[in-house]
C-alpha cells in the first residue's frame, strides 16, 4: 500500500520540476542523466586545468576534439546496442577490420579512397547484419555472438593485412578526414547554422503544440533552452580558432551524434528500438518485428564501428595489426554507460556517446600531459567506469522502489 | 421480450489439451453495453475460454458468432480485425516509454516518411483519456512512475484505440488497492456507456457485484450458472463456483 500511494505521488509530477526540492528528488533518481555527466565533465577539467595549465589551452583542447573522434563515432553505434539491453563486444576489432579493409584497397590495389572508404562502410553493415541474424535467428545471446566475432574478425583483420601488417595511408581524401581544420569563418557559419535549425526546430514544435490545443513550455523556457545549445556551440568554436580552426572530424562525430539522436527520438523504428529494450514481449505483442528491430541495430552499430575505425585510421595516417585492439573496445562501450546509457536497456540518448568519449578523453588527455604512466590512467579510467555504473544502479533502485 | 442479438455469442465451445477436457460445450453470451463478469475456481477454464475469443486457442468443437454472423477466429489478428480487444493480466506495458508512446506502440502515427507525428499522437492520447475520465496526471508520463491502477487505465485505454465492440479483461483488479480497484471498475463502466460488451475474469466477488450486469458460472469445464446481478446473492454464486449448486440457465 505504501509503495503504490508513493508512486501516485511520484505520478503527480508534471514533466518539469516545479521546485529545487523535487529538482533534487529526480536527480536523485537519475533523471536528469546529462546533467551528471556534465558535472562529471566539469569536476575534471576544472581539476586538469588546475594540475596544468595547458589542459584548457586551445591547441590542447583542439586535440582533445581528435582524440575523441574515432571512439565517439564507435560508441554511437554502442548507444544503440545499449538500448536494447545487448552488448556488441565486437565493436572495437570491427573497427580495426574495416579500416584494414578500406588500407589494403586504397593501398594495394588502387582503389580510388572514395570507394574504398564506401566498402569498408559498407562491410561493416554486412558483418553487423551477420551477427544480428546469428544472434536473433538462433536466439544466441548478443555476449556470445560478439565474443566470437571479437576473435573470428582479429583473425580476418590479419587476414587482410597480410605479411606486411602495416599499411601506410596517403591518400588525400582519407587523410584528410582527420587533417582538415575549417577556416575561421566557416567555423562560425557552421556554428550559426547549428543553432539555427536547432531554434527553428524547437520553435516550430513549439508552434505547432500550441496550435493543436496542447500546453507548452513558455517562450522564455525555448529561449533559454536555445541559448544553452548556443553557448557551448559558440565557445567551441571561439575555442579551435584560436588555435587551427575547427576540425572536420568533430564536425563528422557531432553530425552523426545528432543524426542518430533523430534517429532514436524521433522515428518509429528509434520508437521501436527503445520499446525492445524495455519490454520485448510488449514490442512483441504489440505487433513490432523484434527480430528485424534487432538485427538493424546490430548492423548500424557495426556501420558505425566501421567509421569510427576509418577515423582512427586516418588519424593514425596507418592501419596495422593493433589497429582495433589495446583498450579501444572498453573504452568505447565505458564511455555511453559513463555518461548515463543504461547497461539493462531502454534508457539513454545517443549523447551520451559524446559525453563519454569527452569524459574518458579528458581524462586520459589531462593523465598524459602530467606525464602519469598507463597504469594510473587505466585505473582512473576504471574507477569513474564503476562510481557510474554505482550511480546508474542505485538511480534506478531508487526510481523502481518510488 | 425479444432478445437483441448478442455482439459476441459462443455455442458449445469444447477444447482439450491432451487429457484434459478444458472446456465441454460451453455457452457464452456478451451484448453490447452490457458488462459479464466470467468466474470460477482455478482451472475451470475461464482463461482457456478467453484465449478461445481472444483467438489464441481454436476450439475443437463449437460455434462463434460476432453480431450475428459466424466467424472463425484462428488468431490473435482476426479477433482484433472483427473488433475484440484483450487486456491481459501482465499488461505488456514497456515501463520506459511514456503513456502516449506506450498507447500507439506498433501503430504509431507518422507524418513525413518515418517521422513520429508526436503532436497527434499526445492530442488523441488526451482525448481518449479525457473521455475515458482515468487518473492518469499527465500522458507524457513515464509508465514506470505510474501505479498499479493507472497502469491499468492505461493498458485498458490502449485497447479502444482499435475501435473494439468487446474488450475481455482478466483480472483487471488483481494486486491493486482499493482506491485503485474503483478507479479501474469506474474505467470498466464507462466502457459499458460507450455501448461495449465487456468480459471480465474475476476471483474477487465483491468487484464482480460491483460492476457486472451478469455473471456467468464455469465449473470444472462447463456451465454451471448465469445470474443477472440484480437478482442473485453473493452465495447463490459462491455456491455455483463451488459446484455445490447451480442456477439460472441451466447448459442443455
Amino acid at each position: 500500500m505504501s509503495t503504490s500511494s508513493a508512486a501516485a505521488r511520484s505520478a503527480e509530477s508534471a514533466p518539469m520540476p516545479r521546485s529545487p526540492r523535487e529538482f533534487l528528488r529526480r536527480f536523485g533518481q537519475g533523471e536528469y542523466g546529462s546533467l551528471r555527466v556534465l558535472i562529471t565533465l566539469a569536476v575534471i577539467w576544472i581539476i586538469f586545468g588546475l594540475a596544468h595549465d595547458r589542459f584548457l589551452s586551445a591547441v590542447n583542447l583542439t586535440n582533445l576534439s581528435l582524440q575523441i573522434a574515432g571512439i565517439g563515432l564507435i560508441s554511437v553505434g554502442v548507444v544503440l546496442v545499449l538500448l536494447l539491453g545487448e552488448i556488441d563486444l565486437s565493436v572495437a576489432i570491427v573497427s580495426g577490420l574495416c579500416a584494414a579493409i578500406m588500407a589494403v584497397l586504397n593501398v594495394k590495389h588502387g582503389w580510388s579512397p572514395v570507394l574504398a572508404v564506401l566498402v569498408a562502410i559498407a562491410a561493416g553493415l554486412a558483418i553487423g547484419t551477420f551477427q544480428g541474424f546469428v544472434h536473433t535467428r538462433f536466439g544466441i545471446p548478443s555476449f556470445v555472438v560478439t565474443l566470437a566475432g571479437l576473435l573470428g574478425w582479429q583473425g580476418a583483420l590479419l587476414w587482410v593485412l597480410g605479411d606486411t601488417g602495416t599499411v601506410n595511408l596517403n591518400a588525400a581524401f582519407i587523410v584528410d578526414l582527420a587533417g582538415t581544420f575549417f577556416d575561421d569563418v566557416v567555423g562560425w557559419i557552421i556554428a550559426a547554422a547549428l543553432i539555427a535549425v536547432y531554434a527553428a526546430v524547437a520553435l516550430a514544435g513549439r508552434r505547432e503544440r500550441l496550435k493543436a490545443g496542447l500546453d507548452a513550455l513558455p517562450a522564455g523556457l525555448v529561449v533559454a533552452r536555445i541559448v544553452a545549445v548556443a553557448i557551448p556551440v559558440l565557445l567551441t568554436v571561439w575555442i579551435v580558432n584560436q588555435d587551427r580552426g575547427l576540425p572536420l572530424a568533430l564536425v563528422i562525430l557531432v553530425g552523426f551524434v545528432i543524426l542518430f539522436d533523430y534517429v532514436t527520438q524521433r522515428t518509429r523504428f528509434g520508437r521501436h528500438v527503445y520499446a525492445v529494450g524495455g519490454n520485448e514481449e510488449a514490442a512483441r505483442r504489440a505487433g513490432i518485428r523484434v527480430g528485424r528491430v534487432r538485427v538493424a541495430v546490430f548492423a548500424l552499430a557495426s556501420m558505425m564501428a566501421a567509421c569510427g575505425g576509418i577515423m582512427l585510421a586516418s588519424r593514425l595516417l596507418a592501419v596495422n595489426q593493433s589497429s582495433g585492439g589495446s583498450d579501444l573496445l572498453l573504452l568505447s562501450i565505458a564511455g555511453p554507460v559513463i555518461a548515463g546509457t543504461s547497461l539493462f536497456g531502454g534508457r539513454g540518448r545517443v549523447w551520451s556517446a559524446l559525453l563519454g568519449a569527452l569524459v574518458i578523453g579528458s581524462i586520459s588527455n589531462g593523465m598524459d600531459l602530467l606525464a602519469y604512466s598507463s597504469d594510473t590512467k587505466f585505473m582512473v579510467t576504471g574507477a569513474v567506469l564503476l562510481g557510474a555504473v554505482v550511480v546508474d544502479a542505485a538511480t534506478s533502485r531508487r526510481r523502481r522502489r518510488a | 421480450m425479444t432478445e437483441p442479438t448478442p455482439v459476441l455469442s459462443l455455442r458449445g465451445i469444447s477444447k482439450r489439451f491432451g487429457a484434459v477436457q478444458a472446456l465441454d460445450g460451453v455457452d457464452f453470451d456478451v451484448h453490447a453495453g452490457e458488462v459479464v463478469a466470467l468466474v470460477g475456481d482455478n482451472g475451470a477454464g475461464k482463461s482457456t475460454l478467453v484465449k478461445v475469443m481472444s483467438g489464441i486457442y481454436s476450439a475443437d468443437a463449437g460455434e462463434c458468432r460476432f453480431e450475428g454472423e459466424p466467424v472463425d477466429v484462428r488468431s490473435p489478428q482476426d479477433a482484433t480485425d472483427l473488433g475484440i480487444a484483450t487486456v491481459y493480466q501482465d499488461l505488456a506495458l514497456a515501463d520506459n516509454l511514456d503513456v502516449v508512446g506506450n498507447l500507439f506502440l506498433g501503430h504509431e502515427l507518422v507524418r513525413v516518411g518515418p517521422q513520429l507525428d508526436e503532436t497527434r499522437m499526445e492530442q488523441r492520447a488526451k482525448e481518449l483519456l479525457g473521455t475515458l475520465s482515468t487518473t492518469i496526471p499527465s500522458v507524457r508520463t513515464e509508465v514506470a512512475s505510474l501505479s498499479g491502477g493507472q497502469r491499468q487505465q492505461v493498458a485498458i485505454a490502449r485497447s479502444l484505440l482499435g475501435e473494439p465492440k468487446v474488450v475481455l479483461l482478466d483480472e483487471p483488479t488483481a494486486a491493486l488497492g482499493v482506491p485503485q480497484t474503483k478507479q479501474v471498475l469506474d474505467l470498466v463502466r464507462r466502457l459499458r456507456d460507450r455501448g461495449l460488451g465487456v468480459v471480465v475474469i474475476s476471483h474477487n466477488m465483491a468487484d464482480v457485484f460491483a460492476v457486472a450486469d451478469r455473471i456467468q458460472v464455469l465449473y470444472l469445464g462447463r456451465n454451471n450458472g448465469d445470474f443477472a446481478t440484480a437478482d442473485t446473492t453473493r452465495e447463490e454464486v459462491v455456491a455455483a463456483i463451488t459446484g455445490l449448486r447451480s442456477n439460472g440457465k441451466e447448459p442443455s
